[in-house]
């Protein structure tokens, strides 16, 4: 916020208050600009760019027709789009609300328990797969979970079986690596929330004969229940966009099998060439994340009042 | 930690703060060895770069290499596959955290600085921003880059990632700027200053910290962007690091894998370095609040 002592004294400005108290705002204007053209247009272009058929290449490329609903109905009638659907729900789901966030929660209590020096050094590993470009992870985690790759070799040695994981269980390997991928960012807002948590009330009920879960559930989520959901609605935001590390394990396959909603519109626009029924597809992601943009926003506010 | 009750309690009687300090102690081994075995199996997905990286005959199986050598290093010491893919990441990363600096701190000092009922919605509305998932407007911004004629511009594809993390730069920058005192700011505009002149001889060099803050938070973020470069920039001579790594994937299906291995790390090293410096730098950036004290 800023200081009240704003109000007292400004900068001083011989024009019309008027014209004053607007030509302050100008600063803002660059950044407008770019988030209209580049961001607020695009999501404008995609809804209407859903009702046509724009085309990769070819004539309708140039001058795409109006086609109404027709990509939507395409959409409703595909057998893909419920598939893509429950795959994207059970990615966000299993790798972002179950996966980052509770293993987020356990290691940042962890390492308020552990050593001083262990929790550095995990904690640094743990932050290095999502420090790394995506790229980079993605391509790690490829080779960790192809047929002769580390995973298999270390199932060998415990004498336990080796299926083809990218293959055999494509949805499980790219949750693991999602979860491998992100689970530093819960870990760092759930440190900094407990951090907060005084140190006089978990002691008080531990006086009282507490136990370590009891005092979990009862004292210490309570109070961190604010930073619990802004992380939930981020994880989620952000696992609902993951694209490269799916593109890059699976590419969606085999078979669909792994098709999340980003991957479908990348698929449809791009090897398909149909970037109307792409825009479609997107344009049911973007209404996603506006609705639980809205809910974060709105979460934010009443937390601040 | 509360030792303070040790003192009044009976010999032989268990205090509830010895309590305290004993049950941790029993409850840091399992907590040690559960964090260190959480920790190995985040390592172990890394394992394999390290090891193919300095391994001339890697596959995609992590494994001591038979004989160690930087062959894969000097391979990849190219212009073509090494330096101009990472100059073409150096410029984009670069161009997108200059643009949003500026925009950011222009857009940040009315903000923070002058009361306004548009604040709020607006810093609203930011946030709204960075919920956007950007990899669902590719599909749309493609499209728009066709009509525009923008497609494998780098300038167009600067700007544009510029504004994908702009909204997090503005939240940033303006949270950053409250904490310069405004009292200082006073003295300049009693002497005569704009706002502007203000902002740029006393608020920025106060925060020139949070600044290099928000410049590598957007660097890393555009250093490490692989969908957006892969979208827009079509042809060879302009794709960032990012998107060359396709490179060591051969026309006939043979991977290089020990190149490909060894190309990340020099690819990872810039954004690791960086990040090592904010974690480090984050705390003593608010350290500026004392300026007005003194």
């Amino acid at each position: 916020m800023a200081a009240p002592t704003a109000q007292r004294l400004r900068p001083v400005n011989r024009r019309s208050p008027l014209l004053r108290r607007h030509a302050r705002l100008l600063p803002v204007l660059p950044a407008v600009l770019l988030l209209l053209v580049f961001l607020v247009g695009p999501v404008l272009w995609a809804f209407h760019a859903s009702f046509t058929n724009a085309a990769l290449t070819g004539r309708n490329a140039r001058s795409p027709g109006w086609v109404g609903f027709e990509n939507y109905q395409r959409l409703v009638a595909d057998p893909v789009l419920p598939l893509s659907l429950l795959l994207t729900i059970i990615f966000v789901g299993g790798s972002a609300i179950l996966g980052q966030n509770l293993l987020g929660l356990a290691i940042a209590i962890l390492m308020r328990r552990a050593r001083r020096a262990v929790a550095a050094v995990v904690g640094t590993a743990v932050v290095a797969a999502w420090v790394l470009p995506e790229i980079v992870a993605a391509f790690a985690a490829y080779a960790y979970f192809s047929r002769d790759g580390t995973l298999n070799q270390v199932l060998a040695g415990l004498g336990l079986g080796q299926p083809d994981w990218l293959y055999s269980f494509p949805m499980v390997a790219i949750m693991l690596a999602n979860i491998w991928r992100g689970t530093a960012f819960s870990m760092l807002v759930y440190r900094a929330a407990l951090d907060d948590v005084p140190g006089e009330v978990t002691e008080a009920a531990l006086m009282d004969g507490a136990g370590g879960w009891q005092r979990l559930a009862y004292i210490t989520l309570p109070m961190i229940r604010g930073s619990i959901a802004t992380n939930l609605m981020l994880i989620t935001l952000q696992t609902l966009a993951v694209f490269t590390l799916i593109w890059v394990m699976t590419a969606g396959g085999p078979a669909n099998a792994s098709t999340t909603l980003p991957v479908l519109a990348y698929q449809e626009a791009f090897k398909f060439g149909d970037i109307g029924y792409g825009t479609a597809v997107a344009s049911v992601l973007i209404l996603i994340g506006l609705v639980f943009g809205a809910a974060y926003v709105r979460l934010l506010r009443e937390s601040e009042r | 930690m509360t030792t303070t009750a040790g003192g009044t309690a009976g010999a032989g009687r268990r205090t509830p703060a010895g309590a305290v300090s004993r049950a941790q102690q029993r409850a840091r081994v399992p907590a040690d060895a559960a964090l260190i075995l959480i920790g190995a199996s985040f390592v172990l997905p890394l394992l394999w770069l390290v090891l193919a990286s300095v391994d001339p005959a890697a596959g995609h199986e992590a494994k001591v290499p038979g004989t160690v050598s930087l062959h894969n290093f000097a391979a990849i010491m190219t212009p073509g596959l090494l330096f101009q893919p990472l100059w073409n990441s150096m410029v984009l990363s670069a161009g997108t955290a200059a643009v949003n600096l500026v925009a950011a701190v222009l857009a940040a000092y009315p903000l923070s600085r002058y009361q306004s009922r548009f604040n709020r919605p607006f810093m609203y509305t930011i946030l709204f921003g960075t919920c956007l998932p950007i990899t669902a407007i590719m599909v749309p911004v493609y499209g728009l880059f066709v009509q525009l004629d923008l497609l494998d511009s780098m300038p167009a594809t600067i700007f544009f990632m510029a504004t994908t993390t702009l909204p997090m730069a503005i939240w940033m920058t303006k949270n950053f700027m409250d904490a310069v005192p405004v009292s200082l700011e006073e003295a300049a505009w009693v002497d005569g200053a704009s706002g502007l002149t203000a902002l740029r001889t006393i608020v920025l060099p106060l925060m020139r910290q949070g600044l290099g803050v928000v410049f590598i938070f957007v660097f890393i973020q555009a250093w490490g962007n692989f969908f957006v470069p892969f979208v827009l920039l079509l042809s060879e001579a302009r794709q960032p690091a990012a998107v060359s790594i396709f490179s060591f994937f051969g026309q006939h299906g043979a991977v290089a894998y020990g190149q490909l291995a060894a190309f990340s790390i020099l690819y990872s090293v810039p954004v690791l370095a960086l990040y090592v410096i904010v974690a480090k730098g984050a705390g003593s950036s608010f350290a500026l609040s004392g300026a007005v004290k003194g």
